[in-house]
């Protein structure tokens, strides 16, 4: 399966960008530099153009509207006159006091820890870029690369909403409302999402000086 | 330094450490990954266009039969409701939410509807060795550029949250339509096992050439 012992035949060392060639993002060509990928037409650049501008941008977007996401109720419920709002916090409290610790611990991870991790992260990420920290590249590769992929998952707490919301819809006795948090809330996982998608990873290898060069 | 072969497209860069490594042919089942960084260069499954595209499809029919069936069944206080998925979209109707009717519908139904017809458009003509349809190399970028959007797989998650939320409240029951989303999620689970970038870009990269 994993042929290491097999390693192919590589210029030892050298990138496509030592050697003056580009890489497509989309498809993976190689080629001499042009404007557009021959094959699948995605622009061609050595390194995504304003990386590190463009992360930082929806980086600082996505914490601010976490903000308003943890002030703000994500749900209100009126039941019989009197109304109820909770946060995405106090949501999490009220499944500890169901006694669903499992879905609580889900819901905890997701919404609070995940986009909290994923803040610092893409922060340290950027940094070491800029201030070409000696990091070991591929411990670095593999936290953006669990950040890329868990981030999305922060979702979830939006979409409990927008089913609550359904469910008890219909209800006369009860109705649920989705609060301005499940916005602000939305839109933050969207930025840092974008702000993942943003960095160009191959940044983080050429932060590396030459003497860096594993094996 | 002597500078790459002369034709570049003879090599594979390494997506996330820019790596060049000569290209050689990859054997069924095998898997070749970049020798600085360990990133998946390239494998090779046994009938993946088969897999993926039969994958595709699976994911088309099954969003479509999702958003028809009722979803969740809820029994409380003598009353009986059963939403769709379609509801489930709409609920957030009015006011400052607004915004994110087209946010979860597009998460959950049109962002994965898109790249499985994306997909299908892709692969169905590589699947009997025929030539690409025209702008298929743009479908693939568009259905590759779509992935980390399509959500059906934690909105799964979400309703089994929402579940337990409202359990005290009612007698809660799962539609036709949550079986199907699960089922979507399975086969996207399959369809990314079987998935190649690398290899149908070279097909569809033979056929720009040719």
């Amino acid at each position: 399966m994993d042929n290491l012992a097999n390693p192919r035949e590589t210029y030892a060392g050298l990138t496509a960008r030592k050697a003056g060639l580009v890489a497509c993002t989309t498809c993976g060509q190689v080629d001499h530099p042009r404007a557009a990928c021959s094959r699948c037409n995605t622009p061609l650049h050595s390194r995504s153009p304003l990386s590190y501008q463009r992360t930082l941008a929806w980086l600082i977007a996505g914490m601010i509207f976490f903000i308003p996401a943890n002030i703000y109720p994500m749900l209100i419920t009126r039941t019989l006159g009197s109304e109820r709002e909770s946060t995405i916090i106090g949501g999490v409290i009220e499944l500890v006091e169901y006694g669903s610790y499992f879905v609580a611990a889900v819901v905890g991870i997701a919404s609070i820890v995940v986009p909290l991790a994923k803040f610092a992260v893409i922060g340290m990420l950027l940094a070491s870029i800029r201030r070409a920290w000696q990091l070991n590249p591929h411990q670095r590769l593999h936290l953006y690369e669990v950040t890329e992929f868990i981030g999305r998952w922060s979702m979830i707490d939006v979409f409990v909403v927008a089913i609550l919301v359904a469910l008890v819809q219909l209800d006369f006795v009860a109705s649920v409302n989705p609060g301005f948090a499940a916005v602000s809330f939305a839109l933050s996982v969207i930025f840092t999402m974008l702000a993942a998608q943003s960095l160009d990873q191959r940044l983080i290898w050429d932060s590396m000086n030459e003497t860096g060069q594993d094996e | 330094m002597n500078t790459a072969a002369a034709d570049p497209r003879s090599l594979i860069a390494c997506p996330n450490c820019d790596l060049l490594h000569n290209q050689t042919p990859v054997a069924t089942g095998e898997r070749i990954r970049c020798a600085r960084c360990g990133t998946t260069l390239a494998s090779s499954r046994y009938n993946a266009i088969d897999r993926t595209l039969a994958a595709a499809v699976a994911n088309a029919i099954l969003i479509a039969g999702a958003l028809f069936f009722p979803f969740i069944k809820l029994e409380g206080a003598g009353t009986l409701q059963s939403a769709t998925l379609i509801d489930a979209i709409s609920a957030f109707g009015g006011g400052l939410t607004a915004p994110l009717v087209l946010v979860v519908a597009a998460f959950i139904v049109i962002i994965p509807f898109m790249r499985a017809s994306a997909l299908v458009y892709t692969l169905w003509p590589l699947r009997f060795g025929r030539a690409p349809y025209q702008g298929a190399a743009q479908a693939f970028r568009f259905a590759n550029a779509l992935k980390p959007w399509s959500m059906a797989e934690i909105f799964i998650i979400g309703v089994v949250v929402a579940l337990v939320k409202i359990a005290g409240m009612a007698q809660v029951s799962l539609g036709p339509a949550f079986w199907m989303l699960v089922a979507l999620v399975l086969v996207l689970l399959l369809e990314n096992h079987n998935f190649c970038r690398w290899t149908i870009w070279q097909i569809l990269g033979k056929h720009t050439r040719a």
